[in-house]
């Protein structure tokens, strides 16, 4: 087995970017990913990305996977796919399962980049067949190209449940209604306005309150709600779907960071527990990096940008890099960073990242 | 305010004219011109590239609002598939006495006929009239987000935002 220099755990933007960017300075890397694609979501994302026109901005999200991948391979990459990493061990050691055999591989330096998990929400019916994740109705009709259901109720108007809603139109499902507790759509206008200009209603202070169904979802009943979410009295309505789409935010996927024994810190704008890190992404277990999701849930193009400082703190510390360069080089990341988490959208992921130092600073 | 895009996935109004990327009627009189419907500070500006005329200016961040420089806009329509958000139009009030053109991306298949006529829907997904479409663009530059032109009432062709056949 030929020696890994950094061994990153999760092939989507986060783990790619990271893996790429040490590459290019001549760091011997090796990407796990438990999947049979590299890409995580982006192979998803069929829509033109966000974001500045200098980073792939324009672009479609499965057209920047492409590119990732071709220059990973051209970085001399080695990806490693249908490979789960459950354990990490004092050497450090990524302790990978694949074909039915389990092993450890030593790495000098490890990158967490694992994402997230979809959350999910409980109602009466909820475990009926037919209530499924935004995300894993995305992965059906973008990845597969089957559709979930032919009437479909969505549930949560964040950017995610907008855009997997917009995406079921184009795949050929009707959208019946997208529900939102909040009195206010909390995605982008221009999605919600994609959505309605397709005649999509979109139902703010709404929840669902109940699925209907012998074998699988017949119909969703839902619910007007007051400030506090609380069901109004005779405000249900019932819709005849046989999909409800479940888009009610994500969690950092943090399991194997909590095992190796990294430091947490409860970030709610950032999705939950999230573990401490320094502005070079490595967490307070010396040697082992983290960017994307699993730092808080952010987006693909933020995600890139961690693994890219990540990255190329990992060659600075192994030598690849002069203190010097590495510092040039991240500060233009750092810079990326802070421009994507401007504006109203981005305040609450920048005051939460914010937190994330302080907590540091108080160690 | 209740009636925002925020709250309804709707922008129109007041809030619409007050886009920095909306021009002036008078503009629209004049030929056609790109209607920018971008009102939320989000993180985005691809469309200041993909003008070739430089009418599309947003300040040092790029969660400021795009400018149309009205004036310089050649209502070329290439910014419409430039545009993530698909919030860009072309509006052409001087198309003929009563009829204007309207350029609106589409990305649904199957893709509408040439000549043929399709039911005209609002920024609400109502059926407000009749369109004929002009022209299917399917250039590379677009990257598979076509452009539509359609022959719409001149009256509703700031209603007009999308269409069904």
């Amino acid at each position: 087995m030929r020696e890994i220099e950094l061994g990153v755990v999760g092939g989507g933007p986060a783990g790619l970017s990271a893996a790429i960017e040490a590459a290019k300075c001549g760091v011997k890397v090796a990407v796990f990913d438990e999947n049979e694609r590299p890409g995580g979501q982006l192979f998803k994302q069929i829509h033109k990305f966000f974001g500045s026109r200098e980073h792939g901005a324009g672009i479609r999200g499965i057209d920047i996977g492409a590119q990732m991948l071709e220059d990973a391979e051209k970085h001399g990459v080695e990806v490693r796919l249908n490979t789960a990493v459950w354990g990490i061990f004092d050497g450090p050691k990524l302790g990978i399962s694949s074909n039915q055999r389990v092993s450890r591989v030593s790495a000098k330096k490890i990158l967490l980049a694992t994402g997230a998990n979809e959350n999910a929400l409980a109602f009466p019916g909820w475990t009926l067949p037919g209530v499924m994740g935004g995300g894993a109705a995305q992965t059906m009709i973008n990845i597969h190209r089957v559709l979930p259901g032919k009437r479909i109720l969505t549930v949560g108007s964040g950017n995610v449940g907008l855009i997997v809603s917009y995406q079921l139109l184009q795949a050929g499902a009707e959208v019946v209604g997208l529900v939102e507790a909040l009195p206010y759509i909390s995605g982008y206008g221009v999605h919600a306005s994609k959505l309605r200009k397709c005649g999509v209603p979109i139902y703010t202070s709404y929840t669902v309150k109940e699925a209907i169904g012998k074998e699988r979802v017949e119909r969703a009943v839902i619910v007007k709600v007051d400030e506090n979410f609380n069901p109004r009295p005779r405000t249900e309505k019932r819709l005849t779907v046989d999909t409800i789409c479940l888009a009610v935010g994500l969690t950092p996927m943090a399991e194997l960071a909590w095992l190796a024994g990294c430091e947490f810190v409860y970030v709610p704008e950032l999705g939950g527990h999230v573990p401490v890190h320094d502005d070079d992404m490595e967490t307070t277990l010396k040697g082992v990096y983290i960017a994307g999701d699993l730092t808080g849930i952010e987006e693909a193009h933020t995600a890139i940008e961690e693994g890219k400082v990540a990255g190329i703190a990992v060659a600075q510390s192994l030598g690849y890099l002069t203190s010097e360069k590495a510092q040039e080089l991240k500060q233009e990341a750092w810079g990326h960073l802070e421009a994507l988490r401007k504006g109203p959208f981005g305040q609450k992921r920048a005051e939460g990242k914010v937190k994330i130092k302080e907590r540091r600073g108080a160690k | 305010m209740k009636n925002t895009l925020k709250q309804t996935g709707i922008l129109r109004g007041k809030e619409l004219l007050s886009c920095p990327g909306v021009p002036t009627k008078k503009r629209m009189n004049q030929g056609p011109v790109a209607v920018i419907e971008c009102v939320q500070e989000i993180p985005c500006d691809p469309c200041v590239d993909s003008c070739r005329q430089g009418a599309i200016t947003m300040g040092e961040d790029i969660t400021q609002l795009p400018r149309l420089m009205e004036d310089q806009c050649t209502g070329c329509g290439t910014c419409i598939a430039g545009c993530p958000g698909q919030a860009i139009f072309v509006v052409d009030l001087n198309y003929s006495k009563q009829k204007a053109l309207l350029m609106i991306p589409y990305e649904f298949i199957p893709l509408p006929k040439l000549d043929s006529r399709v039911k005209a829907l609002d920024r609400e997904g109502k059926v407000v009239g009749e369109a004929k479409v002009l022209k299917v663009s399917h250039s590379k530059r677009n990257d598979r987000t076509p452009v539509v032109s359609l022959l719409v009432p001149k009256e509703l062709a700031m209603e007009i935002r999308n269409i069904r056949f």
